[in-house]
């Protein structure tokens, strides 16, 4: 976007920058208004809404649904010690799995802490992702990694580190690359609103911008890192205007209105397609649960703020609009929940049945091939079996 | 065969890679237009164009951060950080990410990067253009960690670490850019990642045999108390290890064998650092066959100094002492 707005003084030797526009007002009232579709109520206006035909609707709202009854089953596993550690979604599902229907097969998906459901829904095998939070010997990292780092070549999936926003520079790059070869993928990276704080993401949104690569940011303002509110994580008036700084075009848009958020993505990764670089996404949401498994968020932050936060509940929210326009009604979204948590309930009890992977795949994998030093010390294993 | 010096063999290396595989990608701070700062990349930009070889802003995090998306892509991404001192910013991208990838997804994504770095003292630049951080990488699963100290070796190694499948951590020392010459094959050639080079032999076990393990900067100061101790009557087997991770176990421990001593000669500090790795290693296996403590002569456990970097760095009397030290009894 202002590829040849914003070099015009570079190497003239003038002291003021005065007639470079980096952005416009326009730019300005995207990166702190609000774009939003379908509102608190599941009202949508019907003159904004996405081209998108009802089975692709519905499957959003499966998506969506399939997230929230994953952390609905695999939060008590964690309280019975079946798993070590698990990060809920509860709250986020629009963004995330608007982003993964955005995108398409070859491009890539490169996600923060809480976006493991992208995966599934861009066909992960449900049993694979469950091996993951299990860590099972079935999961393709051989339980290497603490649950909800699911990651999945076969779909250009990248997992968290946990590391915070590390990820950024990686989507970052994928996408440069991409546009070296002159091939036609988009990378969709995630991160929090904690994230915007750290070097890898001004490092990852000025490169971006410098290479006209072909990503989208969307970063998840939930509202909390931890018990850091995002208003003592940065001074800046919303998050999206940073975006602007680096002539990257941001915006802000309802992260809990699945129809804003999808054509909010889709038109950014449109763009980013097309050749017209890279485009930050501030979507606006709130972690209903807690961190993680290890946190308790009363300690932090009142019941008021979560009270009004239930009513934006984004499911609710879509469900609800689907079914006025009878498009999924109240009784199919009832089968619909019943369905998938009689799946996820039977793929947890195959899964669990898996067990662990051999003591020996410790060793593999640190390398293509083994050093002497890992050959040795798998050797030296008291039981190797 | 062409004579170079070792940022000449950088540049012959990095065309001849270039030209090989189309996937080969070289970015950096100044290392496009201007040719780095060291000259090593000089004429690359020009030659395969401004998607070939990149200036970068000035972030290491984002260099190597975004080397690791290109090669998650299938690039091949060879990396300068413009010194080793500033390596740091990158630091959680190459101990965290670059290292684990393949681990982390169990081999479905590896990223094979090269990151090129001058280390090392011995040319005045104080605390922060002479540290040699050898050891945090080599101590890092996941990573590659190769130090030459010839211009062929520094060809040769570092084809073979742009055509591997995983990351390799790639010091150069910066002392030696212009003062080591050498012949160096032309065109294609590498030095395979793991093997040490003898330098010169030790004939047999005596009462003044014994080896010196050397790397990076360090080889041609070992190299020349070797020589002068040759006058002087000792029997010196010099290596150079060139791979540092993984290291030459067998050419090690089958010179300690024939000489009965070890002496580790690094110019980083001594606490923790490579040598001590070494000599546990060489006691695990040829504690019986040793003849005397195994010793080290490194830089001393302070920040690297500025007017006495050439009291801190170890130099020929130092390694001199210590063979003396070794030899009697
Ligand atoms: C570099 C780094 N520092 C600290 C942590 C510990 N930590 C884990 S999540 C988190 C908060 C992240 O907040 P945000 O980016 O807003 O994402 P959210 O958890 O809200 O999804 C912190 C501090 C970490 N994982 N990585």
């Amino acid at each position: 976007m202002a590829d040849g707005k914003a070099s015009s003084k570079v190497g003239s030797g003038q002291l003021t920058c005065d007639s470079v526009e980096i952005w416009s007002d326009e730019d300005y009232a995207r990166a702190t208004g609000l774009v939003q579709i379908l509102d608190e109520n599941g009202h949508a206006d019907p003159a904004r809404l996405p081209h998108l035909p009802s089975e692709k609707l519905i499957r959003l709202y499966q998506g969506m649904l399939g997230s929230r009854l994953l952390d609905e089953q695999l939060m008590p596993l964690q309280r019975q010690g079946r798993i070590g550690h698990y990060f809920e979604a509860r709250g986020q599902e629009a963004g995330f799995i608007a982003g993964a229907e955005a995108i398409e097969k070859t491009d890539y998906f490169v996600q923060g802490l809480r976006e493991g459901a992208a995966a599934v829904y861009r066909g992960l095998p449900l049993g694979k992702y469950l091996a993951q939070i299990l860590g099972t010997a079935h999961d393709a990292s051989r339980g290497r990694q603490m649950p909800c780092h699911v990651g999945a070549a076969a779909i250009h999936h990248i997992s968290t580190s946990s590391c915070v926003a590390s990820q950024i520079p990686h989507a970052v790059g994928i996408a440069w690359a991409a546009k070296i070869r002159k091939e036609p993928t988009v990378a969709l990276g995630f991160f929090g609103d904690g994230a915007t704080s750290e070097d890898d993401f001004h490092a990852g949104l000025n490169f971006a911008a410098v290479y006209q690569a072909p990503v989208v940011f969307v970063c998840q303002n939930n509202q909390w890192a931890i018990s850091t509110p995002v208003a003592a994580q940065t001074r800046s008036e919303t998050l999206a205007v940073k975006g602007l700084a680096y002539a990257v075009p941001s915006l802000r848009v309802d992260g809990n209105d699945v129809l804003a958020m999808y054509a909010t993505i889709k038109a950014a990764v449109d763009a980013a397609r097309a050749g017209h670089g890279p485009t930050f996404i501030e979507a606006v949401t709130y972690r209903l649960g807690a961190h993680s498994s290890a946190d308790d968020p009363a300690r932090y932050r009142d019941g008021h703020e979560d009270a009004i936060w239930q009513k934006r509940d984004p499911l609710l929210r879509f469900g609800r609009w689907l079914a006025e326009r009878n498009i999924l009604d109240s009784t199919a979204q009832a089968a619909a929940r019943a369905r998938i948590t009689d799946a996820i309930r039977a793929a947890i009890a195959a899964e669990e049945a898996v067990g662990p992977p051999p003591t020996a795949s410790l060793f593999e994998d640190v390398f293509a091939r083994p050093t002497w030093l890992l050959e040795e010390q798998k050797a030296g294993l008291r039981n190797s079996g | 065969m062409p004579e170079m010096n070792i940022i000449q063999a950088i540049n012959d290396c990095l065309r001849v890679e270039m030209q090989r595989d189309s996937r080969v990608v070289v970015l950096g701070e100044d290392v496009g237009n201007f040719g780095g700062v060291f000259r090593a990349t000089v004429g690359l930009q020009q030659e395969f164009g401004p998607d070939r070889c990149m200036d970068t802003p000035l972030a290491e995090n984002g260099i190597v951060g975004a080397a690791i998306g290109m090669a998650l892509y299938g690039l091949r991404p060879v990396a300068e950080i413009q010194f080793a001192d500033y390596v740091y910013p990158a630091f959680d991208q190459i101990v965290n990410e670059l290292a684990k990838m393949r681990y982390r997804s169990g081999g479905e994504y590896s990223a094979p990067v090269v990151i090129r770095m001058p280390a090392g003292g011995g040319v005045r630049g104080g605390h922060y253009h002479s540290q040699s951080p050898e050891a945090v990488f080599i101590h890092t699963p996941g990573l590659q960690v190769v130090y030459p100290s010839t211009p062929a070796d520094t060809k040769g190694l570092l084809a073979s670490a742009i055509r591997g499948e995983d990351p390799v951590i790639f010091l150069e020392p910066k002392r030696l850019y212009r003062t080591a010459k050498g012949e160096v094959p032309a065109g294609d050639y590498t030095v395979p990642i793991g093997q040490a080079r003898v330098v010169r032999r030790a004939a047999a076990r005596s009462e003044r045999s014994l080896t010196i393990l050397a790397w990076g900067g360090m080889v041609p100061t070992a190299l020349e108390a070797a020589d002068k101790a040759a006058g002087m009557g000792y029997d010196i087997e010099l290596i150079d290890l060139r791979t540092l991770l993984p290291f030459d176990i067998e050419t090690i421990v089958q010179s300690v064998h024939k000489t009965g001593r070890a002496v580790i000669v690094h110019e980083a500090p001594r606490t923790c650092g490579f040598g001590a790795e070494l000599a546990a290693s060489i006691q695990e296996r040829a504690l019986l066959h040793l003849e005397a403590p195994i010793l080290r002569v490194t830089g001393f456990d302070t920040p690297f100094p500025y007017t006495l970097e050439s009291e801190y760095l170890p130099d020929r009397d130092r390694i001199l002492d210590a063979l003396e030290k070794v030899t009697t009894g």
